[in-house]
């Protein structure tokens, strides 16, 4: 009885975190890419500088008509918004703030983070070929192409640090980290935040969404909630790979008085690199389409490689 | 992959790309540090400079129903009816007198293109811009502002600038400082 009242407590609080996290980010993105362009952003909605634009936001979307195309697949289509959204809840549920703060510590954490939020490919997938439009199908193919390429580095980058750390676990790698891996692992580092960035498919990395060149992608033909869990999906994406990238690259809740302030530092930490997501936004055009698979297969692959190869002769001459 | 095939794929940019991008990130970060110019219209009102167009206000009592600002708007926006009206004479014998007299001023702001040229061409400044801006209306007849409306706009009307730092002085003023003629003399 204990214990399944402490699995409830857990999901709950994974849940709020998950409906908070993204609004926090989304709220962050309002103002830090207003200010970037020299505007202010929202300022009226709840008062003290538009803080509850992104809740206002949500009313809306509740009220508005909820849309199925006639020539669409009619339950693909209306399942793909759940089955972009949920991997990265399930994703937020086994990363760690601090060494005991988790709700679910999984031993092989890195691969159940990677394989969950990989799922979430499948509701753009979903949603783009069920759409019965030559945009959404368009952008759908491209989010495949984008999403096979990048996951590749992704995974190479983290098998770097899982292999410096000596462990999948994601606590394990952060206790392992220490400062030193802020320069020895800095090119896994960089290709990780690439290749996140592309897999969230945030500028420069948004052409399947591109909305100037194909509409909306893959969401082209949705409306009200639905539209908005794509949405929420997006800066969920976010949520997750910052915390991931805090906990994989950054240590996590090392820092001053870790003891008590863990899951503060964590937090930080993924805020600050959720703050650079958002700012690549801003400051970087779109890349192209041929310009993305060159990146992603003649740099990104070759430095994730060349970045295993390091960490192995580092692992293996420190070991002896 | 030869160098050669690399500058034709890439931007014509010697430096490559990172310079770029990095300017980007820079310019975008020293935007943020800086205030924003954003005026914050309904709370703070906007400062509008002298001259603004914002509406067009009729002084009645300067209108002598030429109709030189109807003739030449050019979109026909300035509705103006009037009839003629005779004064008797004021003293026995004298000769009756006739007068304009003003029925109908109105200007349709939904057809107005704000170029001006009816306050341009009126002889005698019965029209000015006034800088008033908020008279939107949720139905397009209601922007036909009548001569009561036009009116009531006047007071809003800015002084007109000040001259510029030497320049030569109003032809009025010059006229009024000359010095008086002097009486001729009485003769002996």
């Amino acid at each position: 009885m204990n214990a399944a009242l402490e699995v409830v407590l857990r999901s709950v609080i994974v849940l709020v975190s998950f409906l908070v996290l993204p609004l926090v980010v989304g709220q962050m993105e309002h103002k830090v890419m207003a200010h970037m362009q020299g505007r202010l952003g929202p300022m009226y909605a709840g008062g003290f500088h538009g803080w509850a634009q992104l809740v206002a936001d949500g009313v809306k979307f509740v009220q508005k008509e909820d849309i199925t195309p006639r020539a669409a697949d009619r339950w693909v289509f209306r399942l793909a918004p759940a089955v972009a959204l949920v991997p990265y809840l399930v994703a937020l549920s086994v990363i760690p703030l601090s060494a005991t703060v988790v709700a679910a510590n999984v031993g092989a954490g890195v691969l159940f983070v990677l394989a969950a939020s990989a799922v979430g490919i499948l509701g753009l997938l979903m949603a783009g070929w069920s759409s019965a439009n030559k945009y959404a199908l368009l952008g759908g193919m491209r989010a495949a192409a984008q999403l096979l390429s990048y996951e590749l580095p992704l995974v190479l980058s983290v098998a770097s640090v899982a292999l410096a750390a000596g462990t999948v676990s994601l606590t394990g790698i952060a206790d392992a980290w220490s400062p030193l891996w802020l320069l020895w692992q800095l090119p896994g580092a960089l290709v990780f935040l690439i290749a996140a960035v592309a897999e969230l498919q945030r500028s420069p990395f948004d052409m399947p969404i591109a909305d100037s060149e194909i509409v909306m992608g893959p969401f082209t033909e949705y409306t009200g909630l639905r539209f908005a869990f794509f949405l929420l999906s997006e800066y969920a994406g976010i949520v997750v790979m910052s915390l991931l990238f805090a906990v994989l690259f950054l240590g996590g809740w090392h820092g001053p008085f870790s003891d008590g302030l863990g899951p503060v530092w964590t937090l930080l930490k993924g805020a600050l690199i959720a703050v650079l997501i958002i700012w690549l936004r801003v400051a970087w055009p779109r890349l192209r389409e041929d310009q993305l698979q060159r990146l992603a297969w003649l740099v990104l692959v070759p430095v994730a490689l060349a970045q295993l190869a390091l960490t192995s002769v580092w692992v293996v001459l420190s070991s002896r | 992959m030869t160098d050669h095939q690399h500058s034709q794929a890439d931007p014509p940019n010697e430096r490559g790309v990172l310079p770029g991008l990095l300017k980007g990130l820079a310019t975008t970060a020293r935007t943020l540090a800086r205030p924003t110019h954003t005026a914050e219209y309904p709370d703070a009102q906007p400062q509008l400079p002298p001259r603004t167009r914002g509406v067009i206000a009729l002084l009645e009592e300067n209108c002598t129903n030429c109709m030189l600002c109807a003739r030449e708007c050019p979109d026909w926006c300035i509705y103006i009816d009037s009839h003629k009206e005779t004064l008797p004479a004021t003293t026995p014998g004298g000769r009756e007198r006739q007068r304009n007299v003003l029925d109908r001023f109105a200007i349709d702001f939904s057809l107005c293109m704000y170029c001006g040229i009816c306050i341009e061409v009126c002889p005698f400044d019965a029209l000015h811009w006034s800088p008033e801006f908020e008279y939107a209306e949720v139905d397009v007849l209601d922007l036909l502002h009548e001569k009561s409306r036009l009116g009531q706009w006047m007071p809003t009307v800015p002084p007109p600038p000040a001259l510029d730092p030497n320049s030569a002085e109003p032809a009025e003023i010059t006229a009024a400082n000359k010095p008086a003629r002097k009486a001729p003399e009485a003769r002996p």
